[in-house]
């Protein structure tokens, strides 16, 4: 099988993000980046696809060069080769979804793979439409996946329950949590992927459909009051609870 | 303007988050000018379409197609914009729900259109439609233009208001859209509902619990609360990491992002990360013993002591105030 592998480079979780004097895009200095969580899992989907079908597989990501720290990570875990379409543009989307539609078209995958959701700008938007673009189906926010010769039988978190979805491949997968555990890199393959190629794009930017106004720290909560400490405290919480805040 | 209103169904029931977003339609149209048209697809939904002129449609196309029954993301994302077209709608506007966020950014690849996800308010500049949305799990808030002439918004549920107004029934019309087999290339052959689980992402009380929990066992008396107040359990990434509680229940960056009126963190103590998907709660409520812990510094009440003496009795509480004692 042939696989392809879309990741990005993202903030670590544990971040505090402050905006940046443009008051439009966050603010990168001294932030550390990894890879994006749920992108972890679609690589790994990969690399438990190829052992047991053979293949290749092949992890692509759109940015700067700072976005070889990450494609070389999924080298580490045992993706065949890179390819990072450089852009440093501010991109909406769409205008990524073009990039990689582009890319993915020449590379006829039977499979592309996604994490679920990026977690910088959350949109959880680009894997749908770089298959609407090539015209193939979709699973998104998957978590069982079987494959079968050219067919897939894949499991989808709904709210409350799950959703079974049956495609013919070539087809896009985005990936949640619980769809596999995903590897730590050995030695031998962070050493391997030193080695291993990334190969650089340059695409004809597409113009982005979004244009981001500001970017605000969300207003501060203000700080609220204890209650009182243990037991003693449980009718007062009850009262406040329905009487103040008339939730319950 | 003229506004587009996806209402999604399951089993021909609407969802709440499609009265959200027929109703943030028409808040949009009064200001504008313009026409509100919600869309419903399925298989058997006409019946109940008329419904959705009380919640603010003028109108309800309706698209029935016994293979339409359950969701399918080609074929419905075919018919949400070859209906767009045709009733030349400039704003679609769908739920930022399981099935939305699936579809919508296939309708906007389809419409050329831009794409402003999961939005938490919407307001009327001049000719603009100005969008507010969360990023990094709410650690920051973009206001955003889409500058293509049609725009698509998903509307993350449970923050825009909902309900019936005094408006009359909506006009219901049937549109035929033709199907091939290519168009159900992802279709969904069966769906699994959990017995009676009410997802966290649905609802509108949360009680959470985290490693202040001790182990999974002790998660009961977290259910018993919940189940008291007919709320949602939730958990950390702590605890799903640990494997005591599934995914599905985890709240935060890397979980669900929620913003229910009343959540209740008991021995979560506030990790930047969990805070990121919770903090935009009505209510929060803290029970936890560190009186440091930062959960504290965004909770509305806190309570410092041991879980396991104060959960117990916060259910007895509960229970004799809404009279289940």
């Amino acid at each position: 099988m042939k696989l392809a592998v879309c990741i990005n480079h993202v903030p670590d979780t544990a971040a505090k993000i402050n905006i940046s004097s443009d008051g439009k895009s966050y603010d990168r200095t001294g932030l550390s980046y990894i890879i994006n969580p749920y992108d972890e899992f679609a690589v790994e989907e990969c690399l438990r696809l190829k052992e047991k079908h053979g293949g290749e597989v092949i992890a692509i990501s759109v940015g700067s060069d700072v976005h070889k720290e990450t494609i070389r990570k999924a080298l580490a875990m045992g993706v065949d080769k890179g390819i990072l379409i450089k852009d440093d543009a501010i991109r909406d989307s769409f205008a990524l979804a073009r990039a990689l539609a582009d890319e993915l078209k020449s590379l006829s995958t039977d499979a592309i793979f996604f994490g679920k959701q990026s977690v910088d700008y959350d949109n959880s938007a680009v894997g749908l439409m770089v298959a609407e673009m090539l015209g193939l189906p979709s699973v998104s926010v998957v978590v069982k996946l079987e494959i079968n010769g050219d067919k897939a039988l894949a499991e989808r978190e709904i709210e409350g329950g799950h959703e079974i979805v049956e495609v013919k491949l070539p087809a896009v997968f985005t990936a949640q949590k619980g769809l596999n555990e995903p590897r730590y890199p050995s030695l031998k393959g962070i050493m391997s992927a030193k080695s291993k190629p990334i190969e650089e794009k340059h695409p004809s930017p597409t113009q982005p459909k979004v244009e981001v106004l500001s970017m605000n720290k969300p207003p501060a909560k203000a700080a609220g009051k204890i209650v009182g400490t243990d037991v003693h405290a449980v009718p007062e919480l009850v009262r406040l609870l329905h009487e103040e805040a008339k939730v319950i | 303007m003229r506004f587009l209103a996806f209402a999604e169904q399951r089993e021909n029931k609407f969802k709440k988050p499609a009265f959200e977003v027929i109703r943030a339609a028409r808040t949009l149209a009064d200001q504008t000018g313009g026409e509100v048209v919600a869309l419903a697809i399925g298989s058997g939904v006409r019946s109940v379409a008329p419904t959705l002129g009380g919640h603010g449609a003028q109108k309800a196309v309706v698209v029935e197609n016994p293979k339409l029954e359950f969701y399918s993301s080609t074929a419905y994302a075919k018919i949400v914009a070859d209906v767009a077209r045709q009733q030349q709608a400039n704003v679609v506007l769908i739920p930022a729900t399981a099935m939305g966020k699936d579809l919508a950014p296939r309708v906007a690849v389809r419409l050329d259109a831009g794409l402003g996800t999961d939005c938490t308010a919407l307001r009327v500049e001049g000719s603009d439609i100005i969008a507010t949305r969360p990023v990094f799990a709410g650690k920051a808030l973009t206001d955003l233009r889409v500058n293509s002439s049609t725009k698509v918004f998903t509307l993350r549920p449970n923050v825009f208001t909902s309900g019936a107004g005094d408006e009359k029934p909506a006009d219901v019309e049937n549109v035929d859209i033709s199907l091939t087999e290519q168009d159900f290339a992802s279709a969904v052959r069966e769906v699994r509902q959990a017995a009676s689980k009410l997802d966290v992402a649905e609802a509108d009380i949360i009680v959470s619990g985290g490693r202040g929990m001790k182990g999974p066992e002790h998660f009961r008396m977290i259910e018993e609360l919940a189940e008291a107040l007919g709320a949602a359990v939730g958990a950390s990434r702590a605890v799903v990491d640990a494997g005591w509680r599934p995914h599905d229940e985890q709240v935060g960056q890397t979980g669900k992002t929620v913003s229910p009126s009343l959540y209740i963190a008991i021995g979560v103590s506030g990790a930047i990360q969990h805070l990121a998907g919770m903090s935009s709660s009505k209510y929060i409520v803290a029970i936890n013993k560190d009186k440091d812990a930062p959960i504290f510094q965004i909770a509305s009440y806190g309570v410092v002591g041991d879980a396991f003496e104060i959960v117990p009795a916060l259910i007895a509480e509960v229970r004799k105030l809404l009279g289940k004692g």
